[in-house]
């Protein structure tokens, strides 16, 4: 558990981390150089810790009983999503003009990590939510649309972000939804099939990608701002080995008609949206990871200390105790990774390679220590009633969606080659 | 259309931070460690808040300001912040050195101190701290203002036209119900309500309420100690039971073990 420091007086936005430059040109032999004192990776802002205390109570007390029963059922309890938004955690960057709290990124990193903690299946409910679709509107969007859509997202209707097609998942660009504009200019018709829709079953507002002209290649994407009631058909609600309570959907877009002012940006520019949305999306779903192997390394260890065999806690056996350091400190390491690429992207510094590293490293070590926790616990680590389990189940997602991580490792390779050519 | 003499009332309730109720209690060579544990809002204190903010809630402009108030080292401030995030409207940190040992008696007097400038209707606070569990610090207060005191509440009704409140106590035998003219203190119980979250909106505006920072020496109060702790031991390890069979078996025990 991240212990809580001393606070130096820091506001989120304002921290800009200088470089720290070394005065030149003195020989003398001299060390007494006034470096700036630098927070650690640690440091949070008082609102920030505040806000991860508030969330981690919410998370354990209102979301931790019905984490057992949503796997089961496959299913989102309304109620928690109705939790989410009254405790204003669907909003956390979204400007109090339009409902939100205004937050920083790292806040909402930092629900996300909690929320995963206790359940990655509504942490990624409300990632999605935040980190793609709000953080779309507030970038890309007018002001019209900002100001119809964004009080919505922040009072109570889900959010869906819809790139994926069955023909387009790491080639997102060679999706085929169609976008036809109407004669009159008033409305586009759209036509196609979307997959692996997160949130999609319960949500009210999409984000849906869809090309304007084939031809033009990915030059051609545009966004389109879909409300439910436009006509969206859930084709098919996908039965998944984890993030169960979480909804994927196929989405069947047959015809349907959107009014030309909801064209969010400009005709042509979705790919670009879309690549920088997941750019910093990424960080989120690191959050989940990282939550998630937090989660369950913490319920299995306290088990195993508890659990007594051959006269003594199995947590104390050296053979244990090497393991659980050994899975400690991958989690650290990855969170460090994760809150850096958040901090990075506050200083307005380029975080493309970092979000990947982020992403990519945490989604490995989710997964293993996901695995370990239910090997301390034994027979109580792999029945499903226990909860450890589920936590690994859970984790296969985080190399899979928003770029798998063979996409994250092309990615940083580019860095690498460009550094280093 | 007759005009109303104002009744908006000012509530205050003091609060304290101490060790976090799910940690597990370690006991050194110098009593309870605390040195690095986890601290919160008091549970009772918290319920305090919640009640003060519900209060509002209930009766809208009639509330006119909530203010809550400790008395704690630096890092007590840190519960101020969490008050003004569920609602309270502004907070006064009394603010000691680290480790100064502030009793029940030295907090009364500072807040019927505080009471005499900031003159609340009605002082809500927790039925005790987790940490000592004194419950001295309501009835001292109460005592030295000659106010009316209702303590461990599980029910507040305020008539604020009337300026009175009706509290219902848990007593052993049940429930007691008192009705009390304002200004009075209250003291709450765990069944008054169940506290909020902190909303993240409400966590944002929490810094810009004020703040007032105190020393002891501005409240002109004798905060001096009148206890000295002699030893601190944690309770002997629990031994396991036995299991009976039958109502013989029980008074045999009973006589075995001496108490029949």
């Amino acid at each position: 558990m991240i212990p809580r420091i001393s606070r130096r007086a820091l506001t989120a936005r304002s921290v800009v981390r200088p470089t720290a430059i070394l005065p030149s040109a003195h020989r003398s032999l001299s060390t007494e150089v006034d470096l700036p004192s630098l927070p650690s990776l640690y440091a949070l802002t008082e609102e920030e810790e505040m806000l991860r205390d508030s969330v981690r109570k919410f998370a354990q007390e209102v979301v931790g009983p019905k984490v057992y029963e949503m796997d089961e059922a496959e299913q989102m309890d309304p109620a928690i999503i109705k939790g989410l938004f009254d405790q204003g955690l669907m909003a956390i960057e979204t400007d109090p003009d339009h409902g939100g709290a205004g937050a920083s990124f790292t806040s909402a990193i930092l629900v996300i990590e909690e929320l995963a903690k206790v359940d990655p299946a509504v942490s990624v409910l409300c990632d999605v939510h935040n980190t793609l679709v709000n953080t779309v509107f507030r970038k890309y969007a007018s002001k019209e649309l900002q100001d119809k859509y964004l009080p919505q997202l922040s009072a109570d209707k889900l959010g869906s972000f819809s790139l994926s097609e069955p023909g387009s998942g790491s080639d997102a660009f060679a999706l085929t939804t169609k976008a036809t504009k109407s004669e009159d200019g008033s409305y586009y018709t759209l036509s196609g099939t979307k997959s692996w829709v997160t949130n999609s079953f319960e949500a009210d507002i999409f984000l849906v990608f869809a090309t304007v002209d084939s031809s033009a290649g990915y030059k051609g994407i545009s966004c389109f701002v879909v409300e439910k009631e436009m006509g969206i058909e859930i084709a098919k609600k996908e039965q998944k080995l984890g993030i169960r309570a979480s909804s994927t959907c196929v989405l069947n877009l047959d015809d349907i008609k959107v009014p030309a002012e909801n064209l969010l940006g400009e005709e042509g520019k979705g790919y670009k949206y879309a690549i920088e949305i997941l750019n910093e999306g990424r960080i989120g779903i690191a959050g989940q990871m990282i939550g998630l192997a937090q989660g369950a390394f913490d319920k299995s260890v306290k088990y195993a200390l508890e659990r007594k065999q051959f006269g003594q806690a199995v947590g104390l056996f050296q053979g244990m105790q090497m393991q659980f350091s050994e899975v400690a400190t991958e989690i650290e390491a990855a969170r460090l990774l994760t809150y850096n690429a958040a901090r990075l992207k506050e200083e307005g510094a380029n975080f493309t390679k970092q979000a990947a590293m982020a992403k990519y490293y945490s989604s490995v070590v989710a997964q293993k220590a996901a695995g370990r926790a239910i090997e301390w616990a034994g027979g109580m680590g792999y029945t499903r009633e226990t909860g450890i389990e589920k936590y690994w189940r859970d984790s296969m997602i985080g190399k899979i969606y928003e770029g798998s991580s063979n996409i994250q490792l092309l990615t940083i390779g580019k860095f690498i080659t460009k550094e280093h050519s | 259309m007759r005009p109303t003499a104002p009744s908006w009332l000012k509530v205050l309730v003091p609060i304290k931070r101490t060790v976090d109720y799910a940690v597990k209690i370690r006991v050194g060579a110098n009593g309870v460690e605390t040195a690095g544990v986890k601290h919160s809002l008091n549970p009772f204190c918290e319920i305090a808040v919640e009640e003060a903010v519900r209060l509002r809630e209930r009766h809208k402009k009639d509330i006119e300001n909530i203010t809550v108030v400790t008395i704690g080292p630096p890092k007590a401030a840190d519960v101020l912040r969490t008050a003004l995030a569920m609602g309270a409207d502004s907070a006064i940190h009394v603010e000691v050195k680290d480790g100064v040992i502030v009793e029940p008696l030295a907090v009364a007097r500072a807040l019927k101190a505080i009471v005499g400038e900031e003159k609340p209707d009605i002082v809500l606070m927790g039925k005790q701290a987790i940490d000592d569990d004194a419950s001295q610090t309501g009835g001292m207060l109460a005592g030295m203002l000659s106010w009316p005191q209702a303590n461990f509440a599980s029910k507040i009704e305020l008539d604020v036209a009337g300026k009175s409140v009706k509290v219902a106590r848990e007593i052993d035998g049940g429930l007691e119900t008192l009705s009390m003219d304002l200004p009075a203190v209250v003291t709450t119980d765990l069944r008054l309500n169940e506290p909020r979250y902190a909303s993240l909106p409400n966590i944002m505006k929490a810094k810009k309420k004020p703040l007032k920072k105190l020393k002891p020496e501005d409240l002109k109060v004798d905060f001096s100690p009148r206890l000295e702790t002699v030893k601190v031991e944690a309770p002997p390890a629990r031994k396991g039971g036995a299991k009976v069979e039958s109502v013989d078996e029980v008074v045999a025990k009973l006589k075995e073990a001496g108490v029949l």
